[in-house]
């Protein structure tokens, strides 16, 4: 059985996944129930002076009919009192000792607030804080949460600050919404923080009632942009823990968050690097049950792919994330159909036809008339440019797959070919399969 | 004349939950993850199959993305009788039957019941989809009020002609008002579907006869063109004695009966044969079964796999307790007044089906009113032309029909 113990930062947890700071954190009731569940871990709704909410608060992109493939939110951090908070973190601490309990905080930009906040949390017994630097709406109009991310000199100077007084881990919590993230994440490194967490939510208007025209979600008919995560972000998560996670200047340990829903999704942000794994989302959307996959499947991976750690699988993908220059140009792809497998939709046919590359000819079944039992579409190989897409739109998984054409050549990527070092192996004709069949 | 023990001993409860549609339709929700199910093919054999040739990735999508009003005109532009189709036709052998879904071992698409969901919609909202034409001066004459008839009248309607349609019925719609098992079409959804095409400005003559009324010559007389789809005529007969014993019954006459007065005013025997073995013969033993028949078979002088019917209406009279007889031919109707038996003759010799109600269903013959004349201004279609066939087929034909008329009257030397 693959051993999922974590120590991220000094902080222990039996396994990598810790409730995101959010609404299913946001009190001791929520958060034994998750540890009883599972969770390795949890972060703390961010604390703060208490604020006010609006009703509606979270807004959801449908794809077809799956339900939250996107979610944004206009909530803000916590509403209820400081005091409560800590009072039943330093509860949950007391019932629940091996599992990682990490505040976060955000609070105005006060060197004396921030020291006062951090030694009181630092009183609950928590086993970290969490800095959030990354919430992109309501609190950074008021000069916290991304409006500190998004500057580095700012995040630089509070991270400073808390490490005057934490005597337990700092995490800083990152914002996407910024042009290169690692500058942030270097100045977080500079300020002395023990870790990061990356990426909180992305600026977003997740849609629009086309009868009222107001964005979602409408509070009285008008709305405000929101913090966007769910399954839709993790592309966009994965690449800036990769960024993060591969520039020299971090090396310190990264918390991942963005979409994750599925062991896979965690097991693939542990190979760009991440050392912990935060959800939210689809615990909003499916409940705390979630953790039993999230677990089993990630360790009976392990297990088959003979990883006994998790530190044996951490960053194992970086090495792999180059530039593009650093490409082989002379790996040469094609597409195979499996006849037997294809259903005859033609949905690669049209793809390629007129959204990429020409390089598959139909056989004429709608000409013909049906049922003629042969194949209905075939790649024409030597116009097929090897660029996925047939057997990413085939609905029979397995009946396209992409096989590589043995060459002659080297390896020669674009650097060297530029330098003129290497050669480059013949190419793929461009066709217009049905412009010629037609003249 | 009416038999004296055949009013049903069910109660208006059993009756109604006997007669509700066998496919109710989608909730909205169900739609939505069927729309999304589906593939969207391109060059999609679904499309392929249907003889209207409706757009079905079209209207599927259309479903997806909450475009009801779009995905209705697709369906209604290609089929003017989408509303039935999607209750009557024989999908498996169809659009669903040719769904890529298939051939990876899974259930297809449910092509009817999404098409229903469109056409549903703009019933509801009384949604016009279609106008009239500007008028190009221009007279048809449809006669027959049946889907290849009206198919036809749309079509030229919305292309500026003036379309008189003739029925020798009270009521229009043909089969689709009174002739299709109750469970799958009722008469109110099928005259909402005439009425839309009714209204068009498309005239509607109900009661006259052609042939009888009117003569074809003077039809033709007075219009540009006429279009023929008159359907076929009374069932055949089945040219053994005691067949004009009280309690023998013709298949369509018994469905129209039904479809017509309250359930439980039709009458139906406690032990009820069907002769024949085509989609009328299942309509009529399932619903004498429905409305209370204890004993209802099919006795058809073939084997299970000469069966005309499709097998969809095969397994549906299975579902409903309905018996089979094969290889059984009826030789004489046995009784005094009444029906008290049916002689029949089988492998093993001569055998006496006991049963107090006989429901023939041997097919339609052809109508004879009027000779058809070979004109270049007169056409023809539906059950009429091809010797009978679905909804499909003669909405199909009505059209093809329609495009037909307006070639020839828009050609200067038609």
């Amino acid at each position: 059985m693959a051993d999922l113990r974590t120590s991220f930062a000094g902080i222990e947890s039996p396994n990598p996944f810790w409730l995101a700071s959010g609404p299913p954190t946001n009190t001791y009731g929520q958060v034994a129930r998750a540890f009883d569940a599972g969770w390795g871990g949890a972060v703390w709704k961010t604390i703060g002076e208490p604020i006010i909410n609006v009703f509606s608060r979270y807004g959801s992109v449908d794809l077809g009919a799956t339900r939250m493939m996107g979610f944004n939110n206009i909530e803000l951090i916590t509403d209820r009192p400081i005091a409560d908070n800590l009072k039943e973190i330093a509860e949950v601490k007391r019932n629940y000792p091996k599992h990682a309990v990490i505040a976060s905080l955000m609070v105005e930009s006060k060197r004396e607030t921030w020291h006062a906040m951090v030694q009181r949390t630092v009183d609950t017994g928590a086993d970290g804080i969490e800095l959030n630097f990354g919430c992109p709406h309501g609190m950074s109009e008021r000069g916290m949460g991304s409006a500190v991310g998004q500057v580095p000199d700012y995040t630089c100077q509070i991270v400073e600050w808390v490490k005057e007084v934490a005597t337990i881990p700092v995490i800083v919590k990152l914002t996407p919404n910024v042009t290169d993230i690692t500058y942030i994440a270097r100045a977080a490194v500079k300020g002395g923080a023990d870790a990061l967490s990356l990426i909180n939510t992305i600026n977003s208007i997740v849609g629009v009632d086309l009868d009222s025209f107001a964005p979602y979600p409408a509070v009285a008919g008008k709305s405000s942009h929101g913090g966007y995560c769910g399954p839709a972000v993790k592309p966009i998560a994965l690449h800036l823990v990769s960024a993060v996670a591969g520039d020299p200047a971090v090396r310190i340990p990264i918390s991942g968050i963005g979409g994750i829903s599925t062991w896979r999704d965690a097991a693939e942000f542990v190979a760009l690097g991440a050392g912990t794994l935060q959800v939210c989302t689809a615990v909003m959307h499916y409940g705390f049950r979630i953790i039993e996959d999230l677990t089993d499947g990630l360790s009976t991976w392990m297990d088959e792919a003979g990883h006994r750690t998790l530190d044996a699988v951490r960053g194992r993908a970086l090495p792999n994330v180059v530039k593009w220059e650093d490409l082989d140009l002379n790996y040469h792809l094609v597409a195979d159909i499996d006849q037997a497998a294809c259903i005859g939709c033609e949905l690669c046919w049209v793809a390629c036809e007129d959204g990429a590359h020409q390089a598959i000819r139909k056989l004429g079944r709608g000409d013909e008339g049906r049922g003629t039992g042969g194949p209905v579409v075939e790649i024409i190989e030597e116009a097929c440019v090897g660029c996925n897409l047939c057997s990413q739109v085939c609905p029979v998984r397995g009946c396209i797959t992409m096989r590589q054409v043995s060459n002659d050549f080297a390896p020669v990527t674009w650097k060297g070919y530029a330098a003129g070092t290497g050669k480059l192996a013949p190419r793929s004709e461009h066709f217009h399969t049905a412009t010629w069949d037609r003249i | 004349m009416t038999h004296p023990h055949h009013t049903t001993l069910l109660t208006d409860e059993e009756l109604t939950r006997n007669f509700a549609e066998i496919a109710p339709p989608l909730t909205a929700d169900a739609a939505l993850l069927e729309a999304n199910t589906c593939l969207f093919c391109y060059d999609a054999p679904c499309t392929a199959a249907c003889p209207t040739l409706i757009d079905v990735p079209a209207f599927i999508k259309k479903i997806a993305t909450g475009n009801l009003r779009g995905s209705a005109r697709v369906i209604l532009e290609a089929n003017p009788f989408g509303h039935s189709c999607a209750r009557a036709c024989p999908v498996e052998v169809l659009c669903e039957g040719a769904c890529v879904l298939n051939q990876r071992d899974e259930q297809p698409i449910k092509i009817a019941l999404l098409q229903r969901h469109a056409t549903d919609y703009v019933l509801e909202h009384r949604v016009r989809l279609f106008q009239a034409g500007p008028s190009n001066g221009k007279r048809v004459a449809v006669v027959g009020a049946g889907p290849s008839g009206l198919s036809c009248a749309r079509d030229l309607a919305r292309w500026g002609y003036a379309v008189t349609v003739f029925e020798a019925q009270h009521q229009p719609g043909g089969l689709n008002t009174f002739g299709i098992a109750e469970y799958k079409l009722t008469p109110a959804v099928a005259l909402a579907e005439v009425q839309d095409i009714l209204d068009l400005g498309v005239e509607l003559r109900t009661g006259v006869t052609i042939g009888r009324d009117i003569s074809f010559d003077a039809l033709l007389q007075d219009h540009d063109a006429v279009f023929v789809g008159v359907g076929l005529g009374l069932t055949k007969r089945l040219g053994i004695p005691g067949e004009s014993l009280v309690g023998v019954v013709d298949a369509l006459a018994f469905i129209a009966h039904l479809k017509s007065h309250p359930y439980r005013e039709t009458q139906v025997g406690r032990r009820v044969v069907v002769i024949g073995a085509g989609n009328t013969a299942i309509d009529a033993v399932t619903q004498a079964k429905r409305l209370g028949a204890v004993e209802a078979t099919i006795v058809y002088r073939r084997g299970e796999a000469e069966m005309p019917c499709f097998d969809y209406e095969h397994t549906l009279a299975l579902r409903d307790g309905c018996a089979f007889r094969f290889h059984c031919t009826p030789k004489r109707i046995l009784g005094v007044t009444h029906v008290e038996g049916l002689e029949v003759a089988t492998a093993d010799g001569i055998e006496v089906l006991a049963c107090d109600m006989v429901i023939t269903a041997l097919g339609q013959a052809a109508r004879d009113e009027f000779q058809l004349p070979s004109h270049p201004h007169v056409f023809a279609g539906g059950d009429y032309a091809n010797g009978g066939a679905e909804i499909v087929n003669a909405a199909a034909e009505g059209k093809q029909a329609a495009a037909a008329i307006h070639r020839k009257l828009s050609d200067a030397h038609g």
